[in-house]
């Protein structure tokens, strides 16, 4: 990826594209691509623990005994469906229909925000049965793990809401869909770790 | 209410500690009140405080690294005292617990407080300039950067007075970092401090990599970039590959802390072997992060006061790059005496050896760059020419280390000390005050005074060997590192010794200090008014000094390497353009205090479990950030008249002195 | 001024080196065993194979900063000459043999002093369990029943095989004067190799910074004599008290500068057991304490002074 970017700049450079703007939307782009990066590597480090811990049961439960697979198989449709709406909202972000935007982006909220009830109805369940993040290795990287992402996606259901009210107020300017740009990059981004966290944590410790 | 928080958090009954803080308040409220006689504070919040320019942002870093070395050299020196008092169990004068925190701080303090910011300040000072940027890509997000980092200082300060600080050594090893081991807040200061830094860092790691991937002036291509940029772009490659690493490492030891979690501890499955694995993945590319933009610095030095080109350019951009990549693949010569067997010790040893050839490339291009030119012997090439000597002597116990069989002997002993304060003082400190010396007039407009500068160089250099010679050989001794009291007393001569050095050293930083203060002074004397003192070859000295805020008039066009000096050359520079254009710029934002402020109040109530003032700075920071979003009101356009204006009044003056830059005799002039 | 003060700061470290070197004896370079002297001579080939770049690298800044100085007029002036294939290819090529050698050094010595590897000798080997603990070190021999703290004794000639564990934090165990050091860690069992090949008294410590009483965290290590040696073992088996798992309870508490202690007689086991109590099944009892119930609790933050309950 790296060297055709900087092919690319290069172009835009040596064609004297006028990059004076300290804001244009590529570079915000490029820049949120580096930050989803970085922040894939935090996740990288994540599953290495979790991938480390993951026999560290000490006695108590597994993941076969913990996971129930219809279950997070609900999550895992919430996640993609949230991902299709999104497209379909950055669709008619590009048609330039700001209700439907706002409206597909609410859409987005309603999955999300129930994915992550779940999540937290699903945490709130294994607590309950004692097997929280204290009673094991495997238990402490299985939360954490789960929990970044999870945490990752309420901070989306945030930004979304700040996007609803932004396309409100400003309708889709440069800058609302420069913003619109990223928060889509981001919402595909948690949808591709949570496919790994359902094919790495999930079934390979139901299967 | 207030958590773990009493007053019996401050620690009255410890004299050295309350002495400095009535020191410390003191000074402080010195400071604050000049500030307050000179009615500066609204000329310091908004030229400086809430400043988006990257100059002053890295000047401001660059003081924030000076103090911090100051703290950081304290805890040195009382290091060095109480190891050439604490001889046959003699008790020294500094408890254990004491003590510990103090060689923990020492090492925190100068790796993220002292050498980062002056690293991140000299690239955000330098680096716009020498591409030809008018700032970096995200200038509010540089400025968060910045206060997050100082909200990071902050923290760590306040450990020394409210509650205490880790007592762990530098990298906090779990289990002795566990809840159970070090059950005090001082740990907790230690992660937070650097969480706060560490978010700061990776931050402007983004935007310094988007900055030279998109910002530079037409024309100049990657391999038209300065070096100095070069060894900017793989630092901040490095920062953002590495640095999530340690976010990670720290938020599970805190999870380990504050929830019960059990990644780290003995007990319950926990691996205190993969801490240490994941915090080296961090800590070695981190070192070449710091030593990388040094050799960037160097470079420029060493070819503009020899009066020519570097020399191999070229084996310069790949030695850099492959210094980057291979960094990242040596992280377990950190702890080869943790039993991984040979085959793993050898690949390790092998891969951190293979580091020295672009290392040794390095400095051989740095020779042949001085052959058949016309050193100049100023303060900042005398800095690089100890560092190119120390340097390589450092290297060497350095690649004898990576043997696995060597360091079974070596490990954790203070020849280990030896060796990377030799690589971090003379790669790293060396590194910084020759820039600092080369590039203080471009931010200031007037040069540092000579004489002081040669007194502090002398001092470190001599001081670097008299501290550090004997550590060499107290390890060959057995010696072991971040002993408080010791019993064989043949150590002593040695460890007196090493005192006297650090006492050198501290005349070193001292003359630093002289330096500055007379310079400031004699400002008058030693005004530069051509913006280009040293006789340079890059973009940076083609504008004037200080740089007007827009750095560049009008975005100069770049054919080759060194496109200032080929400007010299054929009398192109200092062109007096007829037409000026409208300039967009980013306007200053109090945003970046505040978010570093709610995030400072954040992490002291995580240290200290107040959960109702963590839940007030999380939403102070988020707050901002969104209202900070709502702003419409960020930038703006200067006239072009006004460019004009400000162009001419510059240009009288330089144009007047352009004759005097004639490269050659500038040579003749300086020496 | 510059050459003066140039020339007499390298007359000056030069000096002082060689009263350095010579005034002292350096223990890591004066072994008294075999994995130590193979380790020093080690040492002393990368050193000379690195000088071999270093020395020409350090006498060429020097040289060429002074002959090239602004004020010499007289050296050539090539102000814009900055490649030279010849020259750049030679940079790579030296330190690349030269990394080439010491990789291939690196790759065959990683073996054969690797800490793991059990050392070639006609004697059978003895074996001292070595535990960790705050801020003291236990010592236990399997063949002999008896356990010390803070010394050991072994005949010179035979191989030591050390079983390495922590019931604390982290430590390392080192004896300079013999070689390799290796960690101790809670819940592993490290192993370690060594052998004596002239009888002394050596200075052993740890290595890795454990706490507040690290620093008091040194043993002696004495080899001696098989007759010496058997002499040590009956004085401990003399000692009137035994390790049992409440002497170890006892004994586990963190506290400083312990005095040398004997133990007659060990618990069988005690050694895995210390390991075994930090890796599995939860309800594998911690030593020393009554219920396993007990031990499951999540220890409290106060709970370092009974870290070992």
């Amino acid at each position: 990826m790296s060297s055709s970017t900087i092919t690319a700049t290069h172009d835009t450079v040596s064609h004297g594209v006028d990059h004076e703007h300290h804001d244009d939307g590529s570079k915000t782009l490029l820049g949120f691509w580096i930050y989803l990066m970085s922040d894939c590597l935090i996740f990288s480090a994540l599953f290495a623990t979790f991938a480390v811990l993951s026999n560290a049961t000490v006695g108590g439960p597994n993941g076969k005994e913990l996971f129930d697979l219809s279950y997070v198989l609900g999550e895992t449709m919430l996640l993609l469906v949230s991902s299709f709406t999104f497209g379909v909202a950055m669709l008619n972000m590009h048609a330039g229909h700001r209700n439907k935007v706002i409206g597909w982006l609410f859409i987005t909220f309603l999955f999300g925000a129930a994915f992550v009830a779940m999540e937290i109805h699903e945490f709130a369940h294994l607590i309950h049965e004692g097997a929280g993040p204290d009673r094991s290795a495997f238990l402490s990287s299985y939360f954490t793990l789960v929990g970044t992402h999870g945490l990752h996606v309420t901070c989306g259901l945030i930004w979304i809401v700040v996007m609803m009210d932004m396309i409100r107020r400003y309708g889709l300017n440069d800058a609302v869909t420069r913003r619109l740009s990223c928060l889509s990059l981001f919402w595909h981004f948690l949808d591709v770790v949570w496919i790994c966290v359902f094919t790495i944590v999930y079934l390979r410790g139901v299967l | 209410m207030f958590g773990k928080l009493s007053l019996s958090a401050i620690p009255y009954n410890e004299p050295i500690i309350m002495g400095t803080l009535l020191m410390v308040t003191l000074a402080g409220a010195a400071l604050l009140g000049w500030v307050t006689y000179q009615r500066k504070w609204g000329y310091l919040w908004s030229e400086w405080f809430t400043t988006v320019d990257h100059k002053r942002i890295g000047v401001m870093y660059i003081i924030m690294a000076l103090l911090m070395l100051l703290r950081g050299f304290a805890d040195a020196i009382m290091m060095r005292g109480q190891q050439a008092m604490a001889s046959a169990d003699a008790a020294g004068y500094l408890p254990a617990h004491h003590y510990d925190q103090i060689f923990t701080a020492h090492g925190d303090i100068m790796i993220f407080f002292m050498a980062m910011p002056f690293i991140t300040g000299l690239m955000n000072l330098v680096v716009p300039l020498q591409i030809g940027a008018r700032d970096v890509a995200y200038p509010f997000l540089n400025s968060l950067s910045y206060w997050l980092t100082a909200g990071g200082v902050v923290l760590i300060m306040l450990s020394m007075f409210v509650g205490d600080f880790a007592a762990t050594g530098w990298l906090a090893y779990p289990p002795l970092s566990e809840l159970k081991f070090s059950p005090t807040v001082g740990v907790d200061y230690y992660i937070w401090s650097l969480q706060l830094s560490g978010l700061g860092t990776t931050l402007s790691g983004i935007n310094f990599i988007v900055t030279i991937l998109r910002m530079r002036t037409p024309g100049m291509t990657l391999m038209k970039m300065p070096v100095f940029t070069w060894t900017a772009l793989v630092t901040n490659i490095l920062i953002v590959a590495a640095f999530p690493v340690l976010t990670v490492t720290l938020a599970l030891l805190a999870a380990d802390r504050y929830l019960d979690m059990h990644f780290f501890m003995n007990e319950l499955g926990g691996n205190a072997m993969m801490y240490v694995n994941l915090i080296w993945i961090w800590g070695h590319p981190e070192v070449y992060i710091l030593v990388l933009p040094c050799f960037g610095a160097y470079s420029e030095i060493i070819a503009t006061f020899s009066g020519k080109p570097l020399f191999g350019y070229k084996s310069m951009v790949y030695a850099t790059a492959g210094i980057g990549i291979l960094s990242f693949l040596v992280w377990l010569h950190h702890f080869f005496t943790m039993g991984s067997g040979a085959d793993v010790n050898a690949f390790f040893g092998i891969m951190t050896m293979i580091i020295s050839v672009p290392t040794g490339v390095k400095l051989f291009n740095w020779l042949f760059t001085m052959y058949r030119g016309r050193v100049r012997l100023t303060v900042p090439v005398l800095w690089t020419i100890g560092f190119m000597v120390t340097f390589t002597v450092g290297g060497m116990t350095g690649v004898l280390l990576a043997v696995p069989g060597a360091d079974f002997v070596l490990h954790n002993s203070v020849f280990l000390i030896a060796h990377f304060h030799n690589v971090i003082i003379g790669g790293v400190v060396f590194g910084c005050l020759a820039a600092m010396n080369y590039w203080f007039p471009k931010a200031f407009g007037f040069k540092l005074e000579e004489r002081f500068g040669k007194y502090s160089f002398w001092c470190w250099l001599v001081g670097f060997y008299v501290a550090f010679v004997p550590l060499y050989i107290l390890g060959l001794k057995g010696m072991t590192r971040r002993m408080n009291h010791y019993v064989n007393p043949e150590w002593q001569p040695y460890l007196v010794v090493a005192l006297i050095g650090a006492v050198i050293i501290m005349a070193g930083i001292g003359f630093t200090i002289l330096q500055l203060v007379v310079s400031v002074r004699n400002r008058a004397e030693n005004r530069d008014l051509t913006g280009d003192p040293w006789g340079g070859r890059t973009l940076e000295w083609s504008t004037s000094s200080p740089p007007p805020f827009y750095n560049f008039a009008v975005l100069p066009h770049v054919e080759e390497l060194d496109q200032f000096w080929a400007d010299k050359e054929h009398k192109r520079a200092y062109k007096r353009h007829a037409h000026y254009a409208d300039i967009h710029m980013p306007r200053n934002t109090g945003v970046g205090v505040f978010m570093g402020g709610f995030g400072t109040v954040l992490g002291f109530a995580m240290v200290w479990h107040i959960w109702w003032l963590a839940a007030f700075g999380l939403l102070g920071m988020v707050a901002s950030f969104i209202a900070r979003a709502y702003d419409t009101n960020v930038d703006y356009y200067v006239p072009g008249a006004e460019v004009e204006k400000i162009e001419r009044a510059r240009l009288v003056p330089s144009q007047k002195l352009v004759e005097h830059v004639d490269p050659a005799s500038a040579g003749q002039k300086v020496a | 001024m510059n050459k003066r003060s140039l020339v007499s700061a390298l007359r000056w470290s030069c000096a002082g080196l060689t009263v350095f070197l010579s005034g002292c004896n350096m223990e890591v370079l004066s072994p008294k065993g075999d994995v130590g002297m193979q380790e020093k001579s080690l040492i002393l080939i990368a050193l000379g194979l690195m000088l071999v770049v270093v020395i020409p690298v350090i006498v060429m800044t020097l040289v060429f900063a002074w002959r090239y100085r602004a004020s010499n007029t007289k050296a050539t002036y090539a102000p814009k000459w900055s490649h030279s294939t010849a020259i750049e290819a030679v940079v790579w090529a030296i330190p690349c043999v030269i990394i080439a050698i010491l990789g291939t050094i690196t790759w065959r010595t990683s073996h054969t002093l690797d800490p793991y590897k059990p050392l070639e000798s006609k004697v059978k080997p003895i074996t001292i369990q070595v535990v960790s603990l705050d801020w003291k070190w236990l010592f236990i021999y399997p063949d002999y029943g008896i356990a010390s703290v803070n010394e050991i004794a072994f005949p010179t000639d035979v191989p030591v095989h050390f079983e390495i564990t922590s019931d604390s934090v982290m430590n390392a165990f080192f004896i300079p004067q013999l070689g390799s050091q290796i960690y101790a860690m809670a819940g592993m069992d490290t192993q370690l190799n060594l052998i004596a090949n002239e009888p002394g008294t050596y200075a052993g410590l740890s290595t890795n910074y454990s706490g507040a009483g690290f620093s008091d965290m040194h043993f002696n290590a004495i080899a001696t004599s098989q007759q010496g040696f058997s002499d040590w073992i009956n004085k401990a088996k003399a000692s009137s008290v035994n390790l049992d798992v409440q002497a170890y309870h006892t004994l586990a508490q963190p506290s400083e500068k312990q005095p040398v202690a004997y133990y007659a007689a060990v618990k069988p086991g005690l050694f895995n057991n210390i390991i075994q109590q930090y890796m599995g099944d939860m309800s594998m009892s911690r030593i020393g304490t009554q219920s396993p119930a007990q031990a499951s609790a999540i220890p409290s933050s106060n709970d370092h002074a009974k870290a070992s309950e």
